[in-house]
Formats: C-alpha cells, structure tokens, sequence
C-alpha cells in the first residue's frame, strides 16, 4: 500500500521534472538565437583556412589628384561578391586611417556588391559584367563633400574593382539600396560608369 | 458709355480688319522686284561672346562647410558676383544663373545657360580638399553637334572646346602661381550646357605646408583675376575662330 505522502511526492517530482523539461528546451532556443544573431553581426572575416594573395588598389592623393596603385596581401573568399566587397572594405578602410592622403571619417563603408551579367537587354551594346556597389549611408555622411574628393572616391572604387576583376564592364551605386543624386552633392550618382572611366595612375 | 462707344468701333475694326485685308489679297499680287545679284558677304556679323557663370548650390543646399563661418554657397556667390563686375568691366557680356542666396534647380540652371548661347559657362565650386584650384571638364565623350542633343549628355557636343577652355583656365592660374589640378567628371547641371563649360573648384593654398584660406581676400584676388584673364584670351581667340 502506497501512502498518501509518497504520491504526493511522486507527483510533485513529476511536474517538476515537466517543467524543468520545458525550462531547459526554452534555454536552448534562446542560446541558438544568439549564437546565429552573433554569427551574422561579425565582421567578414574570410581569411579562416584561405591562402592571402596580392590585391591592386588604387588609391586617391586628394593633394594632387592622382589615383596610384597599392598591392596589398589579403585572404579572399571564394565567392566573387564576397571576394569585391572584402576588397572595397580594405580600401575605404584605407581612407580612414590618419595619415590618409584622401581622408574619409570612419564609417561603415560598403553594405554588398552584386555582380550582374551582361547585356540584361538584347539591345544593350556592352558585353561583360555590372557590379552594382551599395554604398551605406554612414560612408555618403562621412565623405567631404567637393567634386575632386567625390570624384576621386568613384574613380578609385572604378579603378581597383576594374584592377582585380577585369570581367566589370559597368558600375552603378546605390546608397542603402536607393538611387541617389549626388555623393555628397556633387558626383552623379545617378548614372552608369565604365569601369575604364578610371584613369589608373594617370591625373584624373 | 463711351467706353462702349470705343469698344465697339474697336470691334468693328476687329471684324472687317480680316474683311478688308482678304480684299487686299484677293486679286494676285503683283510679282516681285527681282532680287539684286547676290553679292559676297564682306561683313560677317559675329554672334555676341557672352558667358556664363554659375554659382553652385544656394537655399537649403549650402554645399561644402568650408569653415565654421563660411559655406560653399556663400563664398561662391560671392566670386560669382565679383568675376561678373570684372568682366563686365572689360565689356564682355555676363549671365549669372544666381545672384541671391536662392535655391536653383540643375534643370534651371542649364536651361539659363543654354538659353544664352554663351562662348563659355563657368560653374563655381569650392572645397576643403586637397590645393589651389581643380579644374573639371564633363566626362561625357565627344559626340557629333546635331540640332537636337540629349538634354542630360548635351555637354558631349562641346567636349573637345571646353578642354580647350579649361586649358586657357590652365594657363591663367599657372601664370598667378595657383596650382591647378586637371580631371574630368560627371557633375550636373554641367553635362547639360550646350556651350563649352568648365567646373571651377577652388580649395586652399597649401604650399609647403603653409595654407592660404579660401576666405583670404588677397586669394580670391588672384584666382578672379586669372579667371578674368583666362576668359579675355578665350574671348581674343573666340574671335579668331572660322
């Protein structure tokens, strides 16, 4: 014969136990939802298990207007788009450091670069590929405002996607995902570059 | 009631005036004088030289903050103004597309500019980057000059002349020992104007490492006297031209 406390303890054990169940799963779900909420907020990092090799960027000289080339060594993804906006990071992040010759306020730089094959309309005369560089509205705040400083930006972004994919016929920029006029009100941002609109280590 | 008195003569002119005047042309008019014998034109009459100057932003888009008390708008107008009397001065004929801190659209700027049939535009643009003065033709390559153009790729029919106005503009300034930085970009309302047309930036004087401000007056002395110069050559061989 079961006494009357030994089944109140068994129950009470029990619906313990249900509930510590439904605590512990709880627990789980959250700690899931942070691990992929961190995962998506890093910064990309591409390097993990990627041999580094060379990259040209063509850096502005607000002084003299000039666009020179820079090699520098980085690991790469292997995506194509991955692979564009790690290199535009580096460059804007160039721009940002002290002793810049084409000085840009730290800011969050390019939000993605999205590769299109050419021609989108039978009729369209250049062959190749449009990169279509989103810029964030952070980077259009930051930026000095004047046409050689726009201007030599544009030409710059041009000139290393043009160095290091060569398949880029065509470029457009949008800021956070919307047509804009100006850069910082005077580059046009409304039209379509040429990718050899950059005039490699020419003056402008 | 004279009033209506004048009104109706005044409507009866209005009616027989078609009456009288279909009378007129009723019977066949007698043929013409036969027109003098061509003769060759010795006196060429030359279309005005006039130029154009615009003065970037104003209104709400003030532009680049040059200083903490001195903004793109303010100081370009400013230039616009005194570059105006200058040539003005010299007798050449000036339309400003701004003469007030006034918000002007590209598309009112280009239609002005273009409206004028100007020798040479001037756009106006000031900066904190970088030294002396920047010098921007359009980008837009050359295409041939049709009677209709384009309106946003119009300045491509005038690529060719506007390089060689900024290399007038070139000139001048090296002469006043300004440094000038050459380029090309995209940039309305320029791409739009149906003349030769140059974007002229100006930044501060940084010569080993001692800067001239923007707002120092001997310094805009010099780069409004070396614009002025630079127009009265484009206007001496504007007259040369075929």
């Amino acid at each position: 014969m079961i006494s009357r406390g030994q089944r109140i303890l068994f129950w009470a054990l029990l619906v313990s136990s249900v509930v510590m169940a439904v605590v512990l799963l709880r627990m789980r779900e959250r700690a899931m939802d942070r691990l992929l909420a961190s995962a998506e907020s890093m910064p990309l990092n591409p390097s993990a298990g990627r041999p580094a090799q060379n990259v040209t960027m063509m850096i502005a000289n607000d002084m003299d207007g000039s666009l020179q080339p820079a090699t520098q060594n980085l690991a790469l993804p292997v995506d194509g788009n991955a692979r564009a906006h790690v290199i535009l990071q580096h460059l804007i992040l160039d721009y940002a450091r002290p002793n810049s010759k084409h000085p840009i306020a730290a800011n969050k730089g390019v939000n993605g670069i999205f590769f299109m094959t050419l021609p989108l309309d039978p009729n369209q005369v250049i062959p190749g590929t449009e990169a279509i560089v989103d810029l964030s509205a952070s980077f259009v705040a930051a930026h000095p405002s004047g046409i050689e400083p726009e201007t030599l930006t544009l030409l710059s972004i041009l000139g290393t996607l043009h160095a290091n994919f060569p398949q880029i016929s065509q470029v457009r920029f949008l800021v956070d995902g919307q047509q804009r006029d100006t850069l910082a009100g005077h580059a046009d941002l409304t039209r379509v570059y040429l990718a050899t609109d950059s005039p490699g280590v020419k003056h402008l | 009631m004279r009033w209506i008195e004048e009104r109706r003569c005044l409507a009866m002119v209005f009616i027989l005036a078609p009456v009288l005047a279909g009378a007129q042309t009723t019977p066949p008019p007698p043929p013409p004088p036969a027109p003098p014998p061509a003769q060759p034109s010795v006196l060429k009459t030359s279309p005005r030289f006039g130029v154009v100057i615009d003065a970037a932003h104003g209104g709400t888009d003030s532009g680049a903050r040059l200083s903490d008390h001195l903004l793109e708008k303010d100081l370009v107008l400013t230039l616009s103004v005194r570059l105006r009397s200058t040539l003005g001065a010299h007798g050449i004929y000036v339309v400003t597309t701004r003469e007030s801190d006034g918000a002007v659209p590209a598309l009112n700027r280009a239609e002005a500019a273009n409206h004028v049939g100007a020798a040479a535009c001037i756009t106006l643009h000031a900066t904190t980057s970088g030294t002396g003065v920047h010098l921007f033709t359009s980008s837009l390559t050359q295409i041939p000059l049709t009677r209709f153009l384009p309106w946003e790729t119009a300045q491509g029919a005038y690529a060719e002349q506007s390089l060689r106005l900024s290399s007038e503009f070139d000139s001048a300034l090296t002469h006043a020992e300004i440094p000038v930085t050459l380029g090309r970009t995209a940039l309305q309302p320029l791409d739009s104007f149906t003349c030769p047309a140059v974007a002229v930036e100006l930044s501060p004087l940084n010569i080993s490492g001692k800067v001239t401000a923007l707002s120092d007056p001997e310094y805009q002395d010099r780069i409004v006297a070396a614009l002025a110069a630079a127009v009265e050559q484009w206007q001496r061989d504007w007259r040369q031209q075929p």
